[in-house]
């Protein structure tokens, strides 16, 4: 058995290098370089960087090389597109378009998909890419919201990853308007709804944005350089500092054996990391393109171009803004004039005030838990989902009603994909919408209670062998085993925090608490989040609730001679344990040797 | 590839000339055809008598015994040979089920006994007439015509790319993927339930033939891009990246994870 | 569980555990049990390994030749029939599974060549609080005492605060700067704008076909009259002089707000309407821009007469005043009245009453 050899070696080693013409090369490059600009330092520290490996690691990556790739493509799609609403008559390829008056950005995204050789495969790729792009961003976010990766001092970057996701929201929808066909320039005049909605300043908004009244010829160009220049530059700026704070304040990483709050257990960066990462992104690469030459995504020629009197059945926007159009289908019509002014409560809420809630919402989580929890201490372990219960209650909450507004965004295809009203279909959900999050919240609590329980036994008793044992008595028991290394490391990394303590009126001396009302509320609500946690044994109880199960496991529990018996075997599930059951097992075997 | 294009046209090519030889009978029955088509095709007496007994048989329990309609059903006096063709010969007609419309299905009636029908109902009272071979010929029709007046005036139900899409209380505006140009021609001036009417006059012919160059335009178009999901637009793009792409990346993710053996 | 690990190795047969005692570039191994992998004890294994790795690459590479033939060869118009996807342009599938294979095996390669080849065995690290050393932190406070000092911030309260102003002041030009994304021309405001469109008494109604609509032709030619539009008719409308206008810019907009839907139902069938006599003979026209959020909305059930807009469900009885019956629009359709002039051609016989399209804040105000 050899050792295996970790790491490679580090630059400088001259050994190594003897004889190699390119190491030469790389080494004097290298020396070059740093005598400029001191990169060995920062090479030396970090080449050898250990991040932890676990799948849900990658959803960020994914998240990352989607984005590299939709900037790649679209830089190659900014060399044929066209950005003008300036009118032309269509005289490419593709027939049944031909002779149709349309804007030049319409004409040249067909020109890319019938006429520019690659360029339907570059779109689409920059499409689907772009779908991928924000799904990852959104899935990354659940990962870090129900592992806890948020807490101190990770904020800022959760809070950075908040803006990530809005601008994520932005760039897509931008491009999806430059088309300029008829489904794009459905969702521009929705917009155009949306901003006339605001109070007081609503229609100046519309026009400055517009350039005038709807649609003008204004509004394509303005979106083509918040799509190409400004959206994607704050994107960029955004990746990096988020990526330089997880450098700086090193991966969070799942508990197991060895791993610490102090400590970051995993491969090095280079070599094993390296390749993992970087082959990661051409796999990531490599999937978009199958699927962007395989698949069609956004066929503009079949919705025709953009012209305001006209529409298409199953107008829908792409996936991520489909929660926000299903607000807006949900919602009930309400609307009021006061004092003369118009108040549209039934654009306002879904399209503003919901959206800018749940994104405040998520931008101040971290804040309000570690508030009302007291915990101040740095969290480098993360937290496994059961032993949050009512954050993952919370998260599921949120999802469920994300859920159901995107159902709603699709709800006439829904409608005519199962054979339903679409009238009955809306009541549903707008019911659903209202009763669905809390039944979701308290469903999700009990489980990860429920969870939290079997880990307290486990830890107390070893785990349920599935082996069973009938007594001489008459009574079975089932066989319990220790945990295994990494099971018993994950489950006695649970961290117990303590509800904080319900602040006093009044001082000893009869001085009133002008504190009260706040520190009662924090105090409900560190209730609310810990109150019903199942506490973890203590190390002594654990320890020995182990060495007990492990000593059950020698007794070598004579299967054969129950089988012997003729006996009908109990399956795995419906046993009944209690504490001491191992003991008494043990007296009888005692008895009978 | 052409030799399989090719193929996949021959049931359209089928259906046409099925549709063409049925205006042509129906031209051959008709009398002397007049310059309008709203009026009556009349059919031959014994047609006429057939068709009523077909419609006694199986009509008049909803329709009335003089088709003058009923609680269950609309009066078919000035329907014309072009909605009861279009019902019967898509099998909306007779209802299987009561429902929120009529549902296409195989036809229970064959091509004669649609036309004794046909002839029928067009002798009680005159009405929109099957149209002629002539009146359904789209060769040479501008399909880029056509799929603008298409985006006016049916896309908002059929959807853009005729895929279909829903309407109030549980009812919908049928694919129009399958549809024959003359089903197409007859729903326009017919209005089949929901349906509005697009009379000759403000939708003359000429359009309706651009328009049905543009749905079978649709029928037989390739997909550019790869599969077509439907071409049921963003709802389907978005349901198939999650599905099928994320799930993939995530495997991915899990393989790059997993150690090795 | 345990059982289906390999073989166990002991933490200190992988080499040092102790902290701090390794050799530069190298971190120590993680204490935790590792299992050795087929490729680590069977070098044949590992020479399998390596061939594996280097086919996928050079797989890679004749993908990218592949692709750059499909580029050449493939005409972009040709059709293909693929089992699953169905009839697809050849071109695009070709290009788009080539360059993909190519590049995802670039990544399965290094993957796998990470997985079989390269150390698996964890390491540690260790981590530190984010917070500075007390002497950094002393630094910093020092650092800044002195610059305090220094500038006389404290000290010269109407500089302070004068500074203060101006930068407040800073981003005004910046804003104002934004004013003329609409050059707003003389005695126009977008309540008004948004509140007028072409119709008014007189103007003739004729059908939208498009681009071409009221191009070229007479009243005469191109309006509808009453008797062209039977029972459940449906006729996507506008007004003549739409065809008037310079393409473009002002045509769309002119579309975007005074289009309209004429229906026709049997006269016994209206309820309301919203003004006396605004119909013609069961002949009704409304806005065919949703009151909603402004999408087209032409979706009319004949027997129903609801009128469904496709983008958020909001459905309108036209037999009764276009009133809201369902989904999130607020206000009722506007209704067009309508007469006939002296031909007999159909023709608004005033301006919309209310404002078209969707609500805004001064909307009553107007």
């Amino acid at each position: 058995m050899s050792n295996p050899t970790v790491n490679t070696n580090s630059l400088g080693d001259s050994e190594t290098k003897a004889g190699d013409p390119i190491e030469k090369i790389g080494g004097a490059t290298a020396t070059y370089v740093d005598q400029r600009l001191g990169s060995n330092r920062f090479l030396g520290r970090n080449l050898g960087k250990v991040f932890p490996d676990h799948w849900s690691f990658m959803l960020g990556e994914i998240a990352l090389y989607s984005f590299i790739v939709v900037l790649l493509t679209g830089t190659y799609l900014t060399l044929f597109y066209n950005p003008s609403m300036a009118e032309v008559i269509y005289d490419g390829s593709y027939v049944p378009l031909k002779g149709v008056h349309m804007s030049d950005a319409y004409a040249s995204t067909l020109n890319i998909s019938f006429d520019v050789r690659g360029g339907l495969l570059i779109r689409q790729m920059h499409h689907w890419a772009a779908l991928i792009f924000v799904a990852a961003v959104a899935v990354h976010m659940f990962r870090v919201f129900f592992t806890g990766a948020f807490r101190k001092p990770r904020e800022f970057n959760w809070i950075v990853g908040v803006a990530l996701t809005a601008l994520a929201l932005g760039a897509g929808f931008t491009g999806y308007s430059l088309p300029d066909d008829l489904l794009s320039g459905t969702g521009l005049q929705i917009i155009r709804g949306i901003l006339q909605s605001i109070p007081l300043v609503g229609t100046w908004a519309a026009f400055l944005v517009f350039g005038g009244e709807f649609p003008g010829d204004d509004i394509i160009p303005r979106l083509y350089s918040a799509h190409i220049l400004l959206i994607p530059g704050l994107i960029l700026a955004l990746i990096t500092v988020h990526l330089m704070m997880v450098w700086t304040q090193k991966h969070t990483q799942f508990p197991g054996p060895g791993r610490t709050n102090d400590n970051v257990v995993g491969y090095p960066l280079l070599p094993v990391y390296m390749a993992k990462a970087g082959g990661f992104f051409f796999v990531v690469f490599g999937i978009i393109a199958l699927i962007g030459g395989l698949v069609t995504i956004n066929p503009i020629w079949i919705f025709g171009p953009y012209t305001p009197d006209q529409v298409t059945a199953g107008t829908q926007p792409d996936w991520y803004i489909g929660w926000l159009d299903g607000a807006l289908r949900l919602m009930p019509n309400w609307e009021s004039v006061i004092f003369g002014f118009t108040f549209s409560w039934n654009v306002l809420i879904p399209s503003v005030i919901i959206p800018g809630i749940l994104f405040t919402g998520l931008a101040l989580y971290p804040f309000l838990e570690a508030w009302a929890t007291g915990d101040k201490r740095e969290h480098n372990l993360l937290d496994r989902p059961r032993n949050a219960p009512v954050r993952t209650g919370i998260g599921v909450m949120a999802i469920v009603f994300y859920g159901i507004l995107w159902i709603g965004g699709g709800n006439d295809i829904v409608a005519t994909a199962f054979d339903l009203s679409i009238n009955s279909l809306s009541w549903t959900l707008r019911i659903m919408l209202i009763i669905a999050p809390p039944i979701a919240f308290v469903i999700t609590k009990r489980i990860c209670l429920g969870l939290q329980r079997r880990d307290r036994d486990k830890l107390l008793h070893g785990y349920e062998s599935g082996r069973v044992l009938r007594l001489p008595h008459g009574e079975f028991i089932e066989v319990h085993l220790p945990l295994n290394e990494k099971e018993l490391a994950v489950i006695s990394g649970k961290e117990d925090l303590r509800v904080l303590p319900a602040p006093a009126k009044a001082d000893p001396d009869g001085v009133k608490n002008k504190m009260y009302p706040v520190q009662n509320l924090r105090h409900k609500l560190s209730v609310f989040f810990l109150g019903d946690n199942i506490e973890k044994p203590s190390q002594a109880e654990i320890d020995a609730g182990q060495a007990h199960a492990a000593h059950g496991a020698e007794l070598e529990a004579p299967l054969h001679e129950y089988e012997l018996l003729d006996q009908d075997p109990v399956g795995h599930g419906g046993v009944l344990h209690h504490p001491g059951m191992a003991k008494t097992n043990q007296e009888q075997i005692d008895q009978r040797q | 590839m052409k030799f399989l294009s090719a193929r996949r046209r021959n049931p359209i090519v089928a259906l046409f000339l099925l549709v063409a030889a049925l205006g042509l009978t129906g031209i051959s029955y008709s009398v002397v055809t007049t310059a309008k088509p709203a009026e009556a095709a009349m059919g031959s007496q014994t047609q006429v008598e057939e068709g009523k007994k077909l419609y006694l048989e199986g009509c008049s329990s909803c329709h009335g015994m003089d088709a003058e309609g009923t609680l269950n059903g609309p009066t078919l006096i000035g329907a014309g040979a072009a909605a009861v063709h279009f019902q019967v010969a898509t099998g909306r007609m007779p209802l299987a089920a009561p429902g929120a419309q009529a549902v296409a299905k195989d036809p229970i009636y064959n091509v004669d006994e649609i036309a004794a029908m046909s002839a029928y109902i067009a002798s009680l009272a005159p009405g929109p007439a099957i149209p002629t071979a002539e009146d359904l010929s789209y060769e040479g029709a501008d399909q880029a015509k056509g799929g603008e007046l298409f985006r006016i005036n049916c896309a908002q139900c059929h959807q853009a790319a005729g895929g279909g899409g829903a309407l109030t209380q549980g009812k919908y505006a049928p694919s129009l993927m399958s549809a024959t140009p003359q089903e197409i021609y007859e729903a326009m001036v017919t209005g089949p339930q929901s349906m509005p009417v697009f009379s000759n006059e403000t939708l003359p012919i000429s359009e309706k033939q651009e328009i049905t160059a543009y749905i079978m335009a649709l029928q037989d178009a390739p997909s550019p891009g790869g599969l077509a999901l439907g071409r049921l637009g963003p709802v389907v793009e978005g349901l198939f990246m999650w599905v099928a792409v994320f799930t993939a990346l995530i495997a991915a993710a899990v393989w790059i994870g997993i150690k090795a053996r | 569980m345990n059982d289906q690990h390999g073989t166990e190795l002991e933490p200190t047969e992988l080499g040092s555990t102790e902290l701090g005692s390794t050799r530069p570039g190298y971190s120590p191994i993680a204490p935790i049990s590792h299992r050795s992998r087929v490729t680590d004890t069977d070098p044949k294994a590992a020479r399998r390994a390596e061939r594996q790795v280097a086919t996928m690459f050079m797989l890679s590479m004749v993908f990218v030749v592949l692709f750059v033939i499909a580029f050449i060869a493939i005409d972009k118009t040709t059709v293909v029939y693929i089992p699953v996807l169905g009839v697809v342009g050849a071109s695009n599938v070709a290009l788009g599974f080539t360059f993909g294979v190519s590049v995802f095996l670039i990544g399965a390669g290094a993957i796998q060549w990470a997985k079989k080849l390269m150390p698996d065995v964890e390491v540690v690290q260790q981590r530190h609080d984010m917070v500075s050393e007390k002497a950094d932190e002393n630094e910093a406070a020092a650092n800044y005492e002195r610059g305090k000092e220094e500038s006389g911030f404290a000290r010269y309260k109407i500089i302070r605060r004068t500074l203060i102003g101006a930068l407040a002041l800073f981003p005004i030009p910046l804003i104002v700067l934004l004013r003329d994304l609409w050059i707003t021309p003389a005695g126009e405001s977008p309540a008004e704008l948004l509140s007028t469109t072409m119709w008014k008494d007189g103007m003739v109604i004729i059908p939208d076909i498009g681009y071409e609509a009221g191009k070229e032709g007479t009243a005469d030619e191109l309006g509808i009259r009453p008797e062209d539009i039977p029972v459940g008719g449906l006729v996507s409308a506008l007004p003549i002089e739409i065809g008037l206008l310079k393409a473009a810019k002002p045509n769309l907009i002119e579309r975007g707000k005074a289009s309209i839907i004429l229906v026709r139902m049997d006269p016994s069938e209206i309820r309301s309407q919203q003004g006396e006599g605004w119909d013609y003979n069961g002949i009704l026209a409304f806005s065919k821009i949703c009151t909603h959020v402004g999408c087209p909305i032409a979706l009319y059930e004949r027997r129903t007469h609801h009128l469904l807009c496709p983008c958020h469900q909001s459905t309108f009885d036209l037999a009764d005043s276009g009133d809201v019956v369902f989904g999130p629009a607020a206000r009722r359709m506007p209704q067009l009245p309508i007469g006939i002039n002296d031909e007999g051609l159909l023709v608004a016989k005033a301006p919309f009453a209310d404002p078209v399209g969707p609500s805004f804040w001064e909307r009553d105000l107007t």
